[in-house]
């Protein structure tokens, strides 16, 4: 079921798209209104997402060091893994942005006989995953070609890289079967591991089954249904979408259709799943934090007013105690008063 | 609770179905209610702790009374989910981390086989990711507007009775070790998911005996021991004592006094149970060596914060004292003994929750000149930078061969390691005072694994549990036995030190416990000592 629901949801967008674009007219809904409507939502939602995770405070300042720390002269400080200054901050987080630097450190551990724990290195969903968002972030960029006039050079390079190697035609880029393997990887661990599959909800499988239907529908609309995909005409569409006045002149295959709308249900879904990871890993405080916190103080902006349990009240239970075993004391204790004598009887 | 004898216990942990041993249970997590039996849980804190505590200000602990996990009916207030959805609203507006950790989580399952709990129950609800997805759940149906739209498609799930009792389960099934953030590509804490969680439970009465008395014997007495000031220096004085048979040199240490140069405070545990006493007369020993002017603190005397267990509120009332003892003895700056997640709250929370500490100075060894620049604000100085410091300054008389008996493995404390960074100092001081070896590389610095009952876990009726959660320790601590001939496990924290030598019984029986600070006491050569052939150490018997 937790992933037959998002298979589902998955084939009814690319129905409701296919179908949907050969109604005379609705062009214009599904090439203009509903991207508008899209971006909207996205850079809306995305926006509002920040500000509240950026409205609740950062009470204490709580890293999660993974070397040691700057300490004592003689004793070597690990600068990116337990950083102490701004700029060995940056450092981590770029290493963890960019590279995916804890994802590296992923281990296998297995129970034997014995019993006999081992840990093996385990790289592969870090290398997938690192071949799926750089494909991602690249395919993005390329596609601003669409949306820009002129085509600024660096995209251009990027497009004669990623397609260097002139695999079939039109060259298949390199970036496209990148998405693809990757996507597929995380799918197939996800329905294969077996913790992972166990901890699995819709809304795992239903991001990864949507990215590999825009990851086919945009390489078919490439290699293989190039009937009725007029570039001249979607590329009018994107810079018009960008300077706000859209128009489409021609016939665009469906698949173009359903390539777009199946973006913009991303774009939808986006603020309000975990594709906000993209955002809240800036965010994290394990990570983004310096190491000084013995060095600095750091403020707590609702630290509440809460009195220790005071020496007086302390010394006040205890002093004849204290006073017996010697230690000092703030008030010495009142002489004991004689116990009155009883009433004659 | 009777412990599983060791074969048994060998055999269940990898043969008997499990997760961690390769099967998938056939229902739907969230399908799958607990079950409270002797042996499983911690108990219940007493009715008479929690109204104490209740009725300190600033504190909040309500709805004490007696009760039982395994009842049906846990005496809850009418309103509980109330009071736990409010709770859970509130704090989501005071935690970013709280926010953050539940919105981000993919479900990469990076984090699943890192947890020790995990790998020595093989329960997927101790996979850190699952222990979050249980208070994750509710934050999606009730704050989330997919969840609020879509309910369990979306992963919600209304808040139950059930939920609740599974809170309980796992939020003490977790030692807040941190070993899971560190290999999360977010850097999702499951000690903040913990954390919270124990903090709602306490919102509506649920908590264990075995942290909330020691909390509120810190409260009053100053430790969590709930020794009385006579009967903590008393203790502190057999030491002396003892250190005196063992090498000729009175040491006459002093309590609560003014205008000392330094306060030294450490886990209350230390002068009160093997194998910590030994640790402490290795700081005896160490101060009288170096003659720095120091006193101890009756009304200061607990290093440990078993507040950090429950909520903050708790954690930060008990750590006040340190700093009010510190004003009101007129010392220049504290220097704290040995002890896990003491540290983790005077490195990362002490400074901001009770800080400025304007009325100390700088921390500067009063022997070596050096200045404790990364002690700067919060004045207090880990025993291991001072005494690093005293040896890099050749301020010692070691005499390493006295530790000839010992061959040691270091336990890195998960907080030390995780939540401070202090890693090469107590290295750096073993590397001159014993013969040792490191454990494998995923099981030390910041991969180390926790003593498997820290976080006020240790105690006796779930013992088969603690065992369990140990395995990924007491197993490497094996490795080395089994290579080097290691006999010694040693470590910087008083947690350990108890749970540890429970571990170790256990699992490697011919391998002892000790803090870093005995092998410092026992290696040094004082002036004008008497000290005959110890063949163990600070631990020989004298008659």
């Amino acid at each position: 079921m937790k992933y037959g629901l998002p298979l589902v949801a998955v084939i009814g967008l690319i129905l409701i798209a296919w179908l949907g674009s050969m109604i005379p007219g609705m062009q214009y809904f599904f090439g203009v209104a509903v991207p508008y409507l899209a971006v909207m939502v996205f850079l809306g939602g995305f926006v509002y997402r920040v500000v509240q995770w950026g409205k609740s405070p950062v009470p204490f300042s709580i890293q999660t060091t993974c070397g040691q720390a700057k300490s004592l002269d003689f004793v070597k400080h690990n600068r990116l893994e337990s950083p102490h200054t701004t700029s060995e901050v940056v450092a981590r987080m770029a290493l963890e942005i960019l590279t995916f630097r804890s994802l590296f450190r992923n281990t296998k551990s297995e129970l034997h006989d014995g019993p006999k724990i081992t840990y093996e290195s385990s790289k592969w969903l870090w290398l997938f995953a690192l071949v799926f968002h750089y494909s991602f972030l690249v395919i993005v960029i390329r596609h601003m070609r669409l949306f820009l006039n002129p085509v600024p050079d660096f995209i251009v390079w990027l497009d004669w890289a990623d397609s260097m190697f002139e695999i079939g035609t039109p060259a298949l880029y390199l970036t496209d079967a990148g998405l693809l393997i990757g996507l597929i990887y995380l799918f197939t661990r996800r329905f294969t591991n077996r913790q992972v599959r166990y901890i699995s909800l819709s809304s795992d499988y239903f991001p990864l089954l949507l990215l590999i239907a825009i990851g086919v529908t945009g390489v078919l609309m490439r290699m293989f249904l190039r009937a009725g995909i007029d570039i001249a005409a979607i590329k009018q569409l994107g810079v018009g979408l960008v300077t706000f006045s859209p128009t489409i002149t021609t016939d665009i295959g469906s698949i173009f259709y359903i390539h777009l709308f199946l973006v913009c249900a991303l774009l939808v879904y986006f603020p309000f799943s975990k594709l906000m990871h993209l955002g809240g890993v800036f965010l994290s405080p394990t990570r983004n934090m310096k190491n000084d916190t013995r060095q600095v103080r750091h403020i707590n902006p609702w630290n509440p007013d809460i009195k220790v349990h005071a020496y007086s009240a302390y010394e006040d239970e205890f002093r004849e105690f204290m006073v017996d075993a010697g230690i000092p004391v703030e008030k010495e204790p009142e002489p004991e008063e004689e116990a009155p004598a009883e009433a004659p009887a | 609770m009777a412990v599983a004898k060791l074969e048994q216990l060998s055999q269940s942990v990898v043969q008997d179905p499990s997760m961690a041993t390769g099967a998938v249970p056939a229902m739907d997590w969230m399908d799958i209610p607990v079950t409270f039996k002797p042996g499983n849980y911690a108990y219940p804190a007493k009715k008479d702790k929690v109204e104490y505590l209740d009725s300190q200000k600033g504190l909040h602990f309500p709805n004490a009374r007696e009760w039982s996990p395994e009842d049906d009916d846990w005496k809850l207030p009418e309103n509980w989910k109330e009071i736990i959805i409010d709770g859970l609203g509130e704090r989501l507006e005071k935690f970013r981390s709280l926010k953050i950790f539940m919105d981000c989580c993919v479900r990469c399952g990076a984090c699943a086989d890192k947890c020790h709990f995990y790998l020595g129950t093989g329960d997927p609800k101790n996979m850190p990711v699952l222990r979050a997805e249980l208070l994750r759940s509710v934050y999606r149906n009730d704050f989330t507007l997919a969840g609020k739209i879509l309910g369990k498609m979306a992963g919600g799930r209304e808040m139950t009775v059930g939920v609740l009792k599974e809170w309980f389960m796992y939020s003490y099934q977790c030692t807040e070790c941190r070993r899971c953030s560190v290999f999360c590509p977010y850097g999702i804490d499951t000690a903040e998911v913990t954390m919270m969680l124990r903090e709602l439970l306490h919102l509506v009465g649920i908590g264990i005996n075995w942290i909330l008395e020691p909390v509120s014997n810190s409260n009053r007495t100053g430790n969590h021991m709930g020794l009385q000031p006579h009967t903590f220096k008393d203790n502190v004085d057999f030491l002396a004592e003892d250190v005196e048979n063992l090498t000729g040199i009175k040491i006459e240490p002093t309590f609560n006094r003014k205008g000392a140069e330094i306060l030294f405070i450490t886990p209350s545990a230390d002068v009160f149970a093997e194998p910590g006493l030994y640790t402490a007369m290795g700081y005896l020993i160490l101060f009288e060596h170096i003659g720095i002017d120091y006193t101890w603190s009756t009304y200061a005397s607990e290093g440990g914060n078993f507040g950090l267990f429950t909520n903050n509120e708790a954690m930060k009332k008990l750590n006040a004292k340190m700093y009010a003892e510190a004003e009101r003895l007129g010392v220049k700056f504290i220097i704290g003994g040995e002890c896990g997640h003491m540290w983790r709250v005077l490195h990362q929370y002490m400074d901001t929750m009770n800080g400025p500490a304007d009325f100390l100075e700088l921390p500067r060894s009063p022997l070596t000149g050096t200045i404790f620049e990364n002690a700067a604000s919060t004045k207090m100085v880990h025993i291991s930078e001072f005494t690093a410091d005293l040896i890099k300054h050749g301020k010692l008389n070691l005499d390493k061969s006295r530790n000839s008996h010992v061959k040691a493995t270091y336990h890195d404390s998960c907080n030390p390691a995780r939540a401070m960074g202090l890693m090469d100092e107590p290295r750096y001081i073993l590397d001159h005072v014993v013969d040792w070896v490191e454990m494998p590389e995923n099981t030390i610095r910041e991969q180390t694994f926790c003593c498997g009952s820290g976080t006020g876990l240790n105690t006796d009726e779930i013992m088969e549990l603690r065992m369990r959660s140990g395995l990924p320790r007491a197993n490497a601590v094996k490795y080395v036995e089994d290579k080097h001939g290691v006999n010694m496990l040693s470590c910087v924290c008083a947690i350990d030190r108890a749970t540890l030598t429970s571990l170790m019984d256990y699992w490697n029986p011919n391998v002892g416990v000790c803090g870093i600070t005995e092998l410092v006491g026992n290696a040094i050569v004082l002036e004008g000592e008497t000290r005959g052939e110890l063949d163990e150490g600070l631990r020989t018997m004298v008659f």
